[in-house]
């Protein structure tokens, strides 16, 4: 069953003669429990498409929809009601929050998800064990390394338990060593139902993948 | 975690940006407070002097002058004495005492005396036309009410240079006088003395200590025995009223031309300005301040809300990725403002009030005490100040395209 799907996504950045083409029309469709790495040249489109396919880039023409819902046409509240419940985004730079530990950074999508304080508490607390972090909870990002850093990302994408993560190279600020780690958990999670849609440069990343995809110039190349 | 951690966390952790604008809006609330509570007790001091002055309007017969009423010259320009009637009667806000008075010229021992008739207050008390307007001697709370040391008003049991001046007499014999200090050394005459005038005998109840003024040269006795010796009937030469000051400049003196249009009713104009120019020049002063301040701390702290949106646009495109909504944003960047309003507020209200209590006796000679009710103020023109200049920050971050902050890596 598609649990993404997109008709003909085409976006445009700019107008008139700057017009630059980010998708040129793209249709695909990720199985539920699919692990999908998106590969492709600098400027491809992949992170336009992820992006898309995360309700945060609205196409110029086409339609995305997840679980069979056009996210689209949805009003804005309802589209973040969908991103926060099923969405999970991972970045290549992390995007923690530097002043909140690792704990307060896992509980910020159950705090803004309404979350009772002890709930958000305890949920961030079996994330971050999860992730191999028990005994860092009351750090901050500075006070992490690297691979540490990503760990928390993790732990605060699987807050929500979400039925999709969206990787944008979320490995392309580690070293060997560290990406394998967190390329394992990915397939960890994956293999408990998750579908994951990855951006990659990485050719041993996309390898993990159930199935790969190439973007050149906005159009899906193979 | 709530949102009030995150922009706790946020503050504290960004310290050092927040200087600047937590500087210029505690430093505009100080000032705002220590004009205000300076002012505050300036003007009740300069009330309370007003107030030992005694009267500040007067109500003359139309064809006589101030120079006249301090002459005791007025050549038969009376007045009716139903106007205390009608002044009583009226309910005019303001009215602290009122005395009237009949003044004639006397010549004793080949020497010009002011024989005045006046009426003392229990008078006013026993007569019931006069006692609907309640007790007009009560004196309005924060209306430059003073209590004079040792003194309290319409006691003549210890009549000193204030008292005499408020000339507000507890009861007088109808052949009782009180002698100015002049009068009683020019004429001889000592507490108990006797003395004709017009054939009538009249006492010296008391000798009142030198004022330096023209009350000094007269002889008090009661109005209505003055009226009967001279055959004047119920008139006047004046009626001195101790007005409210503040009521002053809000139109007590158009409410009594309106009510006796056939008198002048004149101000000590020269007391009365210079009192409406204090309180004119400590508004003005007070609301330029103001206008600065609101000025200055609005651009400042929009300033500093504008780079800290910026700053967070990667922080901010992540919390919207993971679904926080434009509202939750806004709420974010708006408890910030609140915030630094409130502790800027407690904080200039704290400071003001210091400076003002030492600045007061130091420029203003006079006493200063906080000011409690100006706490509020302080909480409310800071807190606005904050969230007016944090609007369009804020819209701008709840309006972030969080796919473009994303992307910018």
């Amino acid at each position: 069953m598609a649990i993404i799907a997109t008709e003909s996504l085409v976006k445009h950045y700019g107008r008139g003669k700057k017009e630059v083409s980010g998708l040129g029309g793209v249709d695909l469709v990720v199985e539920q429990g699919e692990y999908l790495a998106l590969v492709g040249p600098s400027g491809s489109g992949k992170t336009t498409l992820l992006l898309s396919l995360g309700g945060l880039i609205r196409p110029t023409t086409g339609r995305v929809r997840i679980d069979g819902t056009s996210i689209y046409e949805l009003r804005l509240a309802e589209r973040i009601e969908l991103r926060r419940s099923k969405i999970g985004f991972l970045f290549q730079t992390f995007n923690l929050v530097p002043y909140l530990t690792a704990l307060e950074n896992t509980q910020v999508p159950l705090m803004i998800a309404g979350k009772k304080r002890e709930e958000q508490e305890t949920v961030a607390h079996a994330m971050l064990e999860r992730v191999g972090l028990a005994n860092r909870v009351h750090h901050k990002p500075s006070e992490l390394s690297i691979g540490q850093q990503q760990r928390v990302a993790l732990a605060r994408t699987l807050a929500n338990n979400p039925s999709i993560i969206l990787a944008d190279e979320p490995t392309g600020n580690l070293d060997p060593a560290t990406a394998d780690g967190v390329a394992e958990m990915l397939r960890e999670l994956n293999g408990e139902g998750i579908t994951i849609v990855m951006v990659t440069h990485d050719p041993r990343m996309a390898a993990r993948a159930s199935r790969v995809m190439e973007l050149v110039d906005g159009r899906i190349a193979a | 975690m709530r949102k009030l951690d995150i922009i706790l966390k946020e503050l504290s952790e960004r310290k050092s940006q927040l200087v600047t604008s937590f500087i210029a809006i505690t430093l505009g609330i100080t000032v705002i407070v220590g004009i205000k509570t300076v002012t505050f007790y300036s003007e009740k001091a300069v009330s309370s002097e007003l107030d030992n002055l005694g009267a500040n309007v007067l109500v003359l017969p139309k064809s006589a002058t101030v120079s006249d009423y301090y002459s005791a010259d007025f050549s038969n320009a009376e007045i009716p004495e139903a106007y205390v009637d009608t002044i009583t009667a009226s309910g005019l806000q303001g009215v602290d005492n009122l005395s009237p008075k009949l003044s004639i010229p006397v010549t004793m021992n080949n020497r010009k005396f002011i024989l005045t008739g006046i009426l003392p207050k229990n008078e006013f008390k026993s007569k019931p036309a006069w006692q609907i307007s309640g007790d007009i001697f009560s004196r309005p709370m924060g209306c430059g009410a003073v209590n004079v040391r040792g003194v309290k008003a319409g006691d003549d049991s210890s009549l000193d240079k204030a008292a005499v001046r408020k000339e507000v007499i507890s009861d007088l014999g109808v052949h009782e006088t009180l002698v100015g200090f002049d009068a009683a050394r020019l004429l001889s005459l000592k507490q108990g003395s006797a003395f004709d005038i017009k054939g009538t005998t009249f006492t010296v109840r008391r000798v009142l200590p030198q004022t330096g003024t023209v009350d000094d040269a007269r002889i008090f006795a009661h109005l209505h025995t003055v009226q009967e010796l001279y055959g004047k009937g119920s008139v006047l030469s004046a009626i001195e009223v101790v007005g409210c000051c503040k009521e002053i400049s809000k139109g007590l003196i158009t409410g009594l031309n309106n009510l006796m249009p056939d008198a002048r009713v004149v101000t000590i104009s020269q007391i009365t300005s210079t009192q409406q120019r204090t309180n004119a020049l400590m508004s003005q002063f007070s609301l330029i301040f103001l206008v600065i301040i609101v000025l200055v701390g609005a651009v400042s702290i929009a300033n500093y809300m504008f780079a800290n949106v910026q700053e967070r646009r990667k922080e901010i495109g992540t919390f919207i990725a993971i679904g926080m909504s434009p509202r939750q944003v806004l709420s974010i960047f708006y408890g910030k403002a609140v915030i630094l309003g409130i502790v800027g507020g407690v904080v200039g209200y704290g400071l003001g009030t210091v400076l003002a209590i030492w600045l007061g006796p130091h420029l203003a000679h006079i006493p200063v005490l906080p000011m409690p009710a100006l706490l509020g103020w302080a909480l409310i023109i800071s807190v606005a100040i904050t969230i007016l200049a944090t609007a369009i920050p804020a819209k701008n971050a709840a309006g972030l395209d969080p796919a473009t902050t994303l992307m910018e890596g």
